[in-house]
C-alpha cells in the first residue's frame, strides 16, 4: 500500500487516565488498507523542540466512519501537545508505515499480551483476528486499577484477563505469572508492552516454544528506513525497527 | 521558463535541489511520495567497501530544532549496492552521486576505483566528515595534512566529478575547502554535521550510545549558512550548501549566500515531499522576482552595495 502525506481531522480527543488520551481522526480520502501492527508518523506543529514526527500505532480503524484511532501516552513535549488537539484541528500524518503481525494459522490458541498505553495495537490486531474467526483470550497488566484503560473494549473480543501490580485489580503482579498461563496452552501470543514486559514475555514464550511477536517502540526519526536511527539488533544485525518493524519475532531479537 | 540549471564542469544538473546523503537512502524509499526524477540530484546513502553495522542504539536524540545522529556508517557495502542498487539507476532519471567513506585512504581509494567504473554515477562525494566513526572520516577532514593527502589519492584514481564534503569542525572552514580545490576536486559540498551531544538529567546518562553524535536540522543553518559564503568567496569551483534546509526560502539564502546548489537532509524525515516543495518554491520565488536564470542570484548578496 502506498504510503501518503495527509491533513487529517480530528473528530474526538478523549481522555482515559491523567496521562492517556485516545484521538480518533477522520480522513477526507478514502482510509488506505491498514494492517493491524502498523503505525503512523504525527507531526507536531508549534514548538521548536518537537521538531521530529511521533510514531504511534494505530489503536483502532473504522473504515465505515472512514477513521482511525491512536492511544497516547503523554511522555514528553510532543505528546503533551497532541493531548491538547480538539475537534476540528488538523494532524498531519506520514502513513502506513511498518510491518504487520503476522497471520496465525487456522484454529492456533492466541494470546494478546499488552500492558499499559502499550495494549494500543492490541485492539485493532484483536478485532481484525475475531473478524477472521480467532478467539483470541486476552491479558492485560497495568500498575494499579486506576491506570486499566480500554477494558469494555477489549471485553468486546474475548476473555479478558487482568493484572495490577498493587492487586487492586485482577491478579496481583506482573502478566506472565497470571494463572491463565498455567490454565492455557497458547499456540502464539501477540505481545505489546513496556520493554521489560516483552522481554519477559519473550523469554516466557521461548521457554515454552510458543510463537511471540513483540512490538518495538523505539526512538525514529524518518519511519520510512533512510535515517537508520530506530535499529534494533537482530540474528540478521541492525534492522530499521521502523520498515523490518515495529513488530518482530521474538527469535529474531538479540535480547 | 526559468532556466535552474547549474554545472559542475561538463556535468549538468536540471536544478540546484539535491538530496543529502544518509536522509535518502537510495532514494527509491521516497518514491510514493515524490517523482525522484523531478530532483537536481541524489546523494545516495554513505557507503563503505565492506559492510558496516554502525554503533549501538540508542543513535538519535531530538534538539531544539534538531536532531543529534550517531548512526555511524550503517550501510550494506559496495557489493551489495552494485548488486542491488546500481541496475535501477540508469531509471532514476537524475544524477546520482555515491558518498565515498573509508577507515583508512587505501579504503577511500579502492571504493572510488570501484565507483569509476560505474558508468552511470557520474560523481562521487567524498566523506572526510562523519562524526561518528572511530577511525577515519572527521579524521581526515579536521587536520589539513591528510584532508590534502586523501583527495590527492581519490583524484588520481577517480576521473568522474569529484566533490570533497567538508566538516565545520574546524577552526578555518576557507583553508580546507583551498585544500581541496587545489588537489584537484571539481566541488566543495559543505556542511556535514557540527559535532554535539545530549544528556538526560533524569537518568543521568548520555542520549547517545556514542556520546557524542552529529547535529543537523535547522539549528545549524546559521553556521551552515556564514561557512557557506566564506567557502564559496574563496574558491572558483561550484560549492554545495548543505545545513538546516527545510524550504525554498532556507534554500535560496545559500544560493544567495554563494552555493550553486543545495542539499536537502534533515527535512526529508519530517517532510518526505521536501526536496520537491523546495524546488517548486525556488521556481515560485524566480518567477516573483522576475528572474530567468539560476545564475542570477547566486552569490548576489555579495554585490549589493552597503
Amino acid at each position: 500500500m502506498a504510503k501518503r502525506i495527509e491533513d487529517l481531522n480530528v473528530i474526538d480527543n478523549r481522555r482515559l487516565t491523567d496521562d492517556i488520551f485516545v484521538i480518533e481522526l477522520l480522513c477526507d480520502t478514502e482510509l488506505p488498507v491498514l494492517i493491524p501492527g502498523q503505525f503512523v508518523q504525527v507531526k507536531v506543529e508549534g514548538s521548536p523542540e518537537t521538531f521530529l514526527r511521533r510514531p504511534i500505532s494505530i489503536h483502532d480503524v473504522n473504515y465505515k466512519k472512514n477513521t482511525l484511532s491512536l492511544l497516547i501516552q503523554i511522555a514528553g513535549k510532543g505528546t503533551a501537545v497532541l493531548s491538547q488537539l480538539k475537534p476540528n484541528d488538523g494532524l498531519n500524518l506520514v502513513y502506513p508505515l511498518g510491518n504487520s503481525f503476522t497471520y496465525p494459522e487456522d484454529g492456533e490458541k492466541i494470546l494478546l499480551a499488552g500492558g499499559g498505553c502499550g495494549v494500543a495495537p492490541l485492539l485493532f490486531l484483536g478485532r481484525f483476528l475475531r473478524s477472521e474467526g480467532f478467539k483470541p483470550d486476552i491479558l492485560l497488566g497495568f500498575r494499579n486499577s486506576k491506570r486499566v484503560i480500554e477494558y469494555e473494549r477489549y471485553a468486546e473480543l474475548g476473555p479478558v484477563y487482568l493484572t495490577t501490580e498493587d492487586g487492586s485489580m485482577g491478579e496481583k503482579g506482573f502478566i506472565t505469572g497470571h494463572s491463565v498461563l498455567s490454565h492455557n496452552r497458547y499456540e502464539r501470543i501477540y505481545c505489546c508492552g513496556p520493554e521489560p514486559m516483552m522481554r519477559a514475555v519473550a523469554t516466557y514464550s521461548l521457554g515454552k516454544g510458543i510463537e511471540c511477536e513483540v512490538s518495538l517502540e523505539n526512538l525514529m526519526a524518518c519511519g520510512i528506513g533512510v535515517c537508520l536511527c530506530c535499529v534494533t539488533d537482530t540474528v540478521r544485525g541492525h534492522v530499521c525497527t521502523c520498515t523490518e518493524g515495529p513488530v518482530f519475532n521474538v527469535k529474531e531479537l538479540k535480547w | 521558463m526559468v532556466n535552474l540549471g547549474f554545472s559542475i564542469g561538463d556535468l549538468q544538473f536540471k536544478n540546484p535541489v539535491l538530496t543529502a546523503s544518509g536522509t535518502f537512502g537510495y532514494g527509491t524509499e521516497f518514491e510514493d511520495f515524490i517523482d525522484i526524477s523531478r530532483l537536481g540530484g541524489i546523494i545516495v546513502k554513505g557507503t563503505t567497501l565492506e559492510p558496516r553495522e554502525g554503533n549501538p542504539y540508542p543513535r538519535m536524540a531530538e534538539t531544539p530544532s534538531g536532531m543529534l545522529n550517531a548512526v555511524g556508517l550503517q550501510n550494506k557495502g559496495m557489493d551489495y549496492f552494485e548488486k542491488s542498487i546500481y541496475p535501477h539507476i540508469k531509471g532514476y532519471g537524475t544524477n546520482v552521486i555515491v558518498n565515498v567513506n573509508g577507515s583508512r585512504m587505501e579504503d577511500y581509494v579502492a571504493l572510488a576505483e570501484r565507483v569509476s567504473k560505474l558508468k552511470y554515477i557520474p560523481a562521487i562525494e567524498l566523506n572526510i566528515s562523519c562524526p561518528n566513526v572511530k577511525m577515519g572520516g572527521m579524521a581526515f577532514g579536521t587536520n589539513e595534512d591528510s584532508a590534502r593527502e586523501v583527495t590527492r589519492a581519490v583524484r588520481a584514481v577517480y576521473p568522474g566529478k569529484l566533490i570533497v564534503k567538508l566538516s565545520p569542525n574546524v577552526t578555518d572552514i576557507v583553508a580546507f575547502a583551498r585544500i581541496a580545490e587545489e588537489e584537484g576536486a571539481d566541488s566543495i559540498s559543505l556542511i556535514n554535521t557540527l559535532l554535539g551531544m545530549a544528556v538526560d538529567a533524569e537518568r543521568m546518562r548520555p542520549l547517545l550510545s556514542t556520546v557524542t553524535g552529529g547535529l543537523s536540522g535547522p539549528a545549524v543553518k546559521p553556521v551552515a549558512l556564514r561557512m557557506v559564503w566564506q567557502v564559496a568567496r574563496a574558491v572558483k569551483i561550484p560549492v554545495i550548501g548543505i545545513g538546516g534546509i527545510m524550504t525554498a526560502s532556507d534554500a535560496l539564502e545559500f544560493i544567495l549566500a554563494g552555493a550553486s546548489a543545495i542539499q536537502v537532509g534533515t527535512a526529508s524525515f519530517i517532510d518526505p515531499a521536501a526536496s520537491v516543495k523546495i524546488l517548486e518554491g525556488i521556481e515560485q520565488y524566480m518567477m516573483r522576482k522576475g528572474f530567468s536564470d539560476l545564475k542570477e542570484i547566486t552569490g548576489r548578496i555579495n554585490n549589493v552595495n552597503n
